[in-house]
């Protein structure tokens, strides 16, 4: 499937920025789940200092505020050519070992809520175990934007009960953890089929099943990726995939306005 | 049990590396001595090389005492020192080159997967970074005991951030300008030429993409760090800007430092400030002492930290009782100088034999420096010992233990006369496309009789260091 995709976030100041940084993990690689066809980024108000690749591989780029600019606005947009690879998108690659993967992270470290429903998941093989969390987590975690921040953990949020793909994703990737898998989070676009216009950015998480690889597992919406499903960047939570992250110095009030569309 | 003394050891007589300076000795007088030590003093103050000591209620600025008798090293003996050190330091940077790709240690089962897993020193920021020169660790201080005339042991490698080497080239400044006659009549290796070597040794581990003359910078956590007067001291010394976090931005792809002609780029970075603190970006996000952005500038290859963040992962105590190991791993020798036994405290085996012999151990923490939090078991009271078997108790994995050992004596200078105290030995060792390593090093030294413990923090001193030009 082809899927087009435009990303816009502006960022607006009442005051001129002196000094800020934003680091952006928003350029999708090509693998056996996807081919990336066109991608460009177009920035105002800020420039590319360097682009490197992180320690997951990420195509990640840092800029730096230019000049004293009221607004920064990021545009991402492409096309990719999407596969039905029922939700398995390749061996681990790279030089990141397999078990930084299964230690958690301060977002995702496991607590009683999440070691009592990893308790609920039969016995079974691999996959199947895999796809029994994740029942239990769509059943357990219902979609309410708002209740839950990008500082929340996976264990604040199945205590809550309440949140949103980002959360659904870091229980996910908890418990397939404490389950003894490799599991890691992943962000990237969806393409929800009844709108073009997107309410966020996508996220869900993938556990590594010997033999098999990487395998995506998305609570949020209960199922496997398939073809819908762009990614862009993985990192063991959000904060290590997160899109854009920043640091401003200065006291200016900032106002986010995001605007994604991805369609046919 | 009698600890080696270097100069006069029981039964065997004056040795050999000390003959010339006892001569010397002899012939002068006690009072004028006792008057050069307070010159020393004078020389200290004036120049203004003070500590700060933590955890005592006075925190003011303290001198680190100075013993007037030098420690001294014959030439051949240092050879064979430096030929383990090298071993060792090359063995490091083999060692995280390794733990940042492919791991080979970890899947040949020679180091256990869990000890780099659980710790806070391995940084996956690091994963995949490949520094110029494939050097991680630049600038290390070893510390070395000896305990008898071919004995020499590792007690510690440190591989992050080693201070000391200004008290190196201070004490040797001070011993030339009280006793210029011995200089000229014993020859003593130069030590003073350090700070170009750094200078050298920085400048060719520069990125690969700068050509021409580097510009390097001493990146200090400020004038209330306890190493302050080192940092600045080195930065004059080296001729390069000292500057704090505050002073540095990330202009034109580059880590850039602010002056009156605007913003300048750094190409090496001698870095004074621990990992945690170094990118708030991409480390703890409170760090007001760091840049934001460097660790990107880092892995784009425009810029050359010294030493690189995660090198910690290397010289973490309980990585220290592998070395063996690791050396025979990456050099296929075995190493030149030995490790001192180690008891890991997570292995429950020897946490039981620790417990058992505590009044004979000396308990480390793991992650510790400086003395800190350590129990020196034959020096303890059995109540400190009691409590800290709690504390062992409690958590066991953030211990290991050794042996006390006997280590070498050097005479001091007191009230009494010369007196024998318990010394270590920091040499400094500089990494580039080459391993140089400046003869001597810092002698650390007991004052306090029997005293094991030569921590500055805990009441040591220090001495010049000498190797002879033999």
């Amino acid at each position: 499937m082809r899927l087009k995709v435009t990303h816009r976030t502006e960022y607006n100041y009442d005051q001129p920025v002196r000094y800020g940084l934003q680091r952006l993990r928003l350029w999708p690689a090509s693998g056996p789940a996807q081919t990336m066809l066109t991608w460009t980024l177009r920035i105002e108000g800020a420039r590319e200092e360097v682009r490197f690749l992180d320690q997951f591989g990420n195509d990640t780029r840092l800029l730096s505020v230019d000049g004293d600019p009221h607004t920064i606005s990021i545009l991402a947009e492409g096309e990719v050519e999407t596969n039905d690879v029922s939700g398995v998108s390749g061996l681990h690659r790279g030089f990141a070992p397999l078990w930084l993967f299964q230690h958690e992270t301060p977002l995702t470290a496991p607590g009683p809520a999440i070691r009592d429903l990893v308790a609920g998941v039969g016995e079974g093989d691999e996959v199947g175990r895999l796809h029994s969390l994740m029942a239990l987590i769509a059943e357990r975690i219902v979609y309410e934007p708002g209740t839950t921040d990008t500082r929340t953990t996976a264990e604040q949020a199945l205590v809550k009960g309440a949140g949103v793909c980002q959360d659904h994703a870091h229980v996910f990737a908890a418990g397939a953890r404490l389950l003894g898998f490799p599991a890691r989070y992943v962000s990237g676009y969806l393409m929800m089929n009844d709108r073009v216009e997107q309410v966020a950015t996508h996220a869900w998480a993938e556990a590594n099943v010997a033999g098999l690889g990487w395998v995506g597992f998305d609570a949020a919406n209960c199922i496997s990726p398939d073809e819908r499903y762009v990614r862009v960047a993985v990192g063991r939570d959000y904060r290590e995939a997160m899109p854009i992250s920043g640091i401003l110095i200065g006291r200016a009030e900032e106002q986010l306005a995001v605007h994604i569309t991805v369609e046919q | 049990m009698v600890a080696f003394d270097e100069m006069l050891p029981a039964e065997a007589g004056l040795r050999k590396p000390y003959e010339a300076y006892d001569g010397w000795l002899k012939n002068q007088d006690p009072a004028r001595l006792t008057e050069k030590m307070r010159d020393a003093e004078r020389v200290f103050r004036k120049t203004g090389i003070t500590f700060a000591v933590y955890g005592e209620r006075d925190a003011s600025e303290r001198l680190i005492p100075f013993d007037i008798v030098p420690r001294i090293i014959a030439g051949n003996e240092w050879r064979r020192l430096t030929q383990g050190i090298e071993q060792r330091v090359q063995a490091l940077n083999a060692f995280l080159d390794d733990i940042y790709h492919r791991q080979e240690i970890l899947r040949a089962g020679r180091v256990p997967r869990e000890l780099i897993a659980t710790n806070e020193a391995f940084l996956p920021e690091m994963i995949g970074v490949k520094p110029p020169a494939g050097v991680y660790t630049h600038i290390i201080g070893v510390d070395i005991v000896r305990i008898s005339e071919n004995e020499f042991y590792v007690l510690e490698d440190n591989a992050r951030t080693p201070s000391g080497v200004s008290y190196m080239l201070e004490n040797r400044e001070t011993m030339l300008q009280l006793f210029p006659e011995l200089f000229q009549r014993i020859k003593v290796q130069p030590v003073e030429n350090y700070p170009q070597l750094l200078r050298q040794s920085l400048s060719a581990v520069r990125p690969s993409n700068v050509s021409g003359v580097p510009t390097i910078a001493v990146l200090t956590p400020g004038s209330f760090n306890s190493a302050y007067f080192e940092h600045a001291f080195l930065a004059d010394q080296m001729g390069v800007q000292l500057v704090e976090g505050q002073d540095l931005r990330v202009v034109d792809g580059h880590v850039a430092m602010r002056t009156t002609e605007g913003y300048k780029q750094i190409d090496v970075l001698y870095r004074r400030v621990d990992d945690a603190f170094l990118d708030p970006l991409t480390f703890r996000p409170d760090s007001a002492l760091g840049v934001p952005g460097i660790m990107d500038v880092y892995r784009a290859g425009n810029i050359t930290i010294a030493n690189a963040p995660g090198t910690g992962i290397a010289d973490d105590k309980a990585i220290y009782s592998y070395m063996p190991e690791i050396i025979e791993f990456y050099t296929g020798r075995k190493p030149i100088l030995g490790n001192i036994p180690t008891w890991r405290c997570s292995e429950p085996d020897s946490l039981k034999y620790v417990q058992e012999h505590l009044a004979e151990l000396v308990v480390k923490e793991v992650h510790g420096s400086g003395g800190y939090g350590m129990l020196v078991g034959p020096a303890a009271t059995k109540k400190e010992r009691e409590e800290f078997s709690k504390k062992l108790a409690a958590r066991p994995s953030n211990y290991i233990a050794q042996p006390t050992l006997s280590l070498s004596t050097c005479p001091i200078l007191t009230a009494k006369g010369l007196a024998p105290r318990h010394v270590d030995l920091r040499p400094f060792v500089l990494v580039s496309d080459r391993i140089q390593i400046v003869p001597g090093g810092l002698t650390r030294v007991a004052l306090k009789e029997g005293s094991l413990v030569v921590n500055s923090s805990q009441g040591g001193g220090t001495k010049d260091t000498w190797v002879l030009d033999d």
